[in-house]
């Protein structure tokens, strides 16, 4: 026998209680732990940008298209290593609901801009000489089982019409980060149905990839390029890739916020929860406290008593959590797996809960050890006489 | 004569409710000579709990002064007079006040976690005082188990394996049936007889009160 038993004893006293708050607060823990990795999530994307590639898009909006002749100028600016460019296509594959990127791109030498994009050199090849041919990213083809050789129809919304590709390639990621999401094909394809269809559409694509020789000097390419279309009928918006994205994760900001906000709120419900068990715990045994008292034991026994109990609930509800919180990411990594290109778990994440479990039991002991340890002897022993 | 283990010198306590005073001890004194066995009796309210209370350490009078085994009471901070409390006082109580989660030997090992006796050391006391209290083979019980006889017994067994001073006891056998009561008056008298222990009972049982030397009546905070 020692204290440390007794704590144990106690807590296993009310099992369905204490294995309402252990579980209780391990739901929040999984809620908390979820939220931090969604909101990471969001920016992978930016942490994952090349500091040496900048965006080139309407200065008006993302959704306006550019002149292709604006090629040849952007190429020109000082510090400029290489141009290229994407255009958003926005088709349905079956059914509006499975969404996922697919990008126009200028042809083979658009994945020479992209080094963390990694593909077979023999399907990019293919890829420029085959007009319909798509290079599609891993997570993609897992999600609707395509293999090379498969044929994909699209239907498309900006562009109409039925639009079939074959795959002929498909990409991984060099690093978790990379997005592997992606439906590529040859901008060939959309500018030769526009020929037939509407030629006053041709000639347009969507926003400019430019590869730069200095990061440093970001910024100053990046105004270069803007100057050079100024007062002009198609005036450009350039910044870095990261701030590029950083912009699509701004647009989502609102979210984002309320996202954090209520993560907070939820480590305040834990703190609820187990303040209320710990209350009523102590309260109940406040008459087993003045035993303990008058047997010699001090206020620092009483204390340990009730803060190593509490401690004890929110460490498991706090482990159970976070074993809860890696197949609970990967099932929303599955459901997810269109908006965001990677779902990894921050180890912040984990320390985080660790503390706020730590933080929680020890709070949730205050309150009901200070009112145990002031109780005197004579009104502890009173409840019950 | 043999020398005062307990003198209470002209103390005064007054409990307040609903900041009404309740005035219960209006200087009342009190020597209990070592090895004596003392009841207390009176009426409900006399203030019998309240003077045990004090002569135990758990409780601080207003005024006077209370001498217990040497120590003035009043000079101790309260966590000086936990550990002399641990020392010297073995304290039994009307409803046993055994802790549920723990076994009968768990109990009564409780105030042995405040020694620096080995983990061995304190088994065998505990086996020694649950012995002496006649629940030798009731040791992994929980007092769910027991009967108020033996919860009690088990209580009192707490109460002496620190070898205390002093043994209080606040009617320790209200709750019993005859039988029970009398084997844990046997056991008091028992205590105070072959161990030598001062023992003061406070009772409402006149056949309890018999088994003391002296008979203390206690009215209106005063003894007669
Ligand atoms: N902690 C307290 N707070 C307020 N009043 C108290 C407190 N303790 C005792 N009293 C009051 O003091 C008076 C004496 O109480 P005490 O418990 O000493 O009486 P008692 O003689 O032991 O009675 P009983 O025979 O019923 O146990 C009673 O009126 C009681 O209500
Ligand atoms: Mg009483």
């Amino acid at each position: 026998m020692n204290i440390l038993r007794l704590v144990f004893l106690n807590a296993l006293r009310h099992k369905l209680r204490t294995a309402l708050t252990i579980m209780g607060i391990a739901v929040a823990v999984l809620a908390f732990g979820l939220l931090r990795t969604v909101i990471g999530a969001w920016y992978t994307g930016v942490a994952s940008a090349a500091p040496d590639r900048l965006v080139s898009r309407s200065k008006i909006s993302i959704t306006f298209t550019l002149p292709i002749a604006q090629k040849e100028k952007i190429a020109r600016v000082p510090g400029v290593e290489g141009v290229t460019f994407g255009t958003w296509f926005g088709g349905v594959y079956k059914d509006p609901k499975n969404f996922f990127a697919q990008v126009a791109i200028e042809g083979p030498v658009t994945f020479a801009f992209f080094p963390e994009i990694l593909v077979d050199p023999e399907a990019v090849k293919t890829f420029g000489a085959e007009r319909n041919a798509a290079i599609v990213g891993s997570a993609l083809a897992e999600r609707f089982g395509w293999k090379v050789g498969d044929t994909v129809r699209l239907v498309g919304t900006i562009y109409p019409g039925d639009w079939d590709f074959v795959i002929r390639g498909i990409y991984r990621g060099r690093d978790e980060a990379t997005d592997v999401g992606t439906f590529y094909f040859n901008w060939n394809t959309i500018e030769q149905r526009m020929a037939q269809e509407s030629p006053g559409r041709m000639g347009q694509i969507g926003w400019w990839i430019i590869k730069i020789d200095d990061p440093a000097r970001a910024a100053t390419i990046s105004k270069a390029v803007d100057t050079e279309f100024d007062n002009s009928s198609d005036e450009t918006l350039t910044e870095t890739e990261a701030a590029f994205q950083q912009s699509f994760v701004a647009m989502a900001g609102t979210i984002i916020v309320s996202l954090q906000i209520i993560s907070v709120l939820i480590v305040g419900v834990i703190l609820l929860v187990a303040a209320n068990t710990m209350a009523m715990t102590a309260r109940e045994r406040l008459s087993e406290y003045a035993v303990l008292k008058t047997l010699g034991f001090g206020a620092g026994h009483i204390l340990g008593l009730i803060a190593g109990e509490s401690l004890m609930i929110a460490g498991l509800g706090g482990v159970l959590g976070v074993l809860l919180l890696f197949p609970a990411v990967e099932g929303v990594a599955q459901g997810l797996k269109a908006w965001f290109p990677a779902f990894p778990v921050d180890p912040a994440t984990f320390v985080l809960a660790a503390v706020a479990a730590f933080v929680v039991g020890a709070l949730a002991a205050v309150f009901p050890a200070w009112r145990a340890m002031k109780v005197s002897i004579v009104d502890g022993l009173r409840r019950i006489d | 004569m043999a020398e005062n283990v307990i003198e209470v010198k002209e103390v005064e306590k007054t409990y307040y409710r609903d900041r009404m005073p309740i005035p219960v001890l209006r200087g009342l004194s009190l020597a209990v000579p070592e090895g004596d066995f003392v009841a207390l009796m009176g009426p409900s309210g006399s203030g019998k709990t309240t003077l045990l209370n004090l002569i135990a350490g758990i409780d601080r009078p207003d005024k006077g002064r209370i001498i217990v085994a040497g120590t003035d009471l009043g000079t101790l901070p309260e966590g000086q007079l936990a550990k002399w409390r641990s020392r010297h006082i073995g304290f039994v109580f009307q409803f046993y006040n055994l802790l549920p989660v723990l076994t009968a030997s768990g109990n009564v090992e409780l105030p042995l976690l405040l020694t620096k006796l080995s983990k061995k050391e304190r088994r065998d006391h505990v086996r020694a005082a649950l012995e002496l209290v006649g629940l030798g083979d009731r040791m992994s019980h929980s007092p769910r188990q027991l009967s108020g006889g033996q919860e009690q017994r088990v209580a009192i067994a707490r109460a002496l394996v620190t070898d205390p001073t002093v043994i209080v006891a606040d009617e320790p056998t209200g709750d019993l049936d005859k039988q029970s009561a009398t084997e844990i008056l046997d056991l008091l008298g028992r205590l105070n007889k072959e161990f030598h222990k001062t023992v003061v009972m406070v009772t409402h049982d006149p056949r309890a009160a018999e088994r003391a030397r002296v008979v203390h009546h206690l009215d209106k905070g005063e003894l007669d």
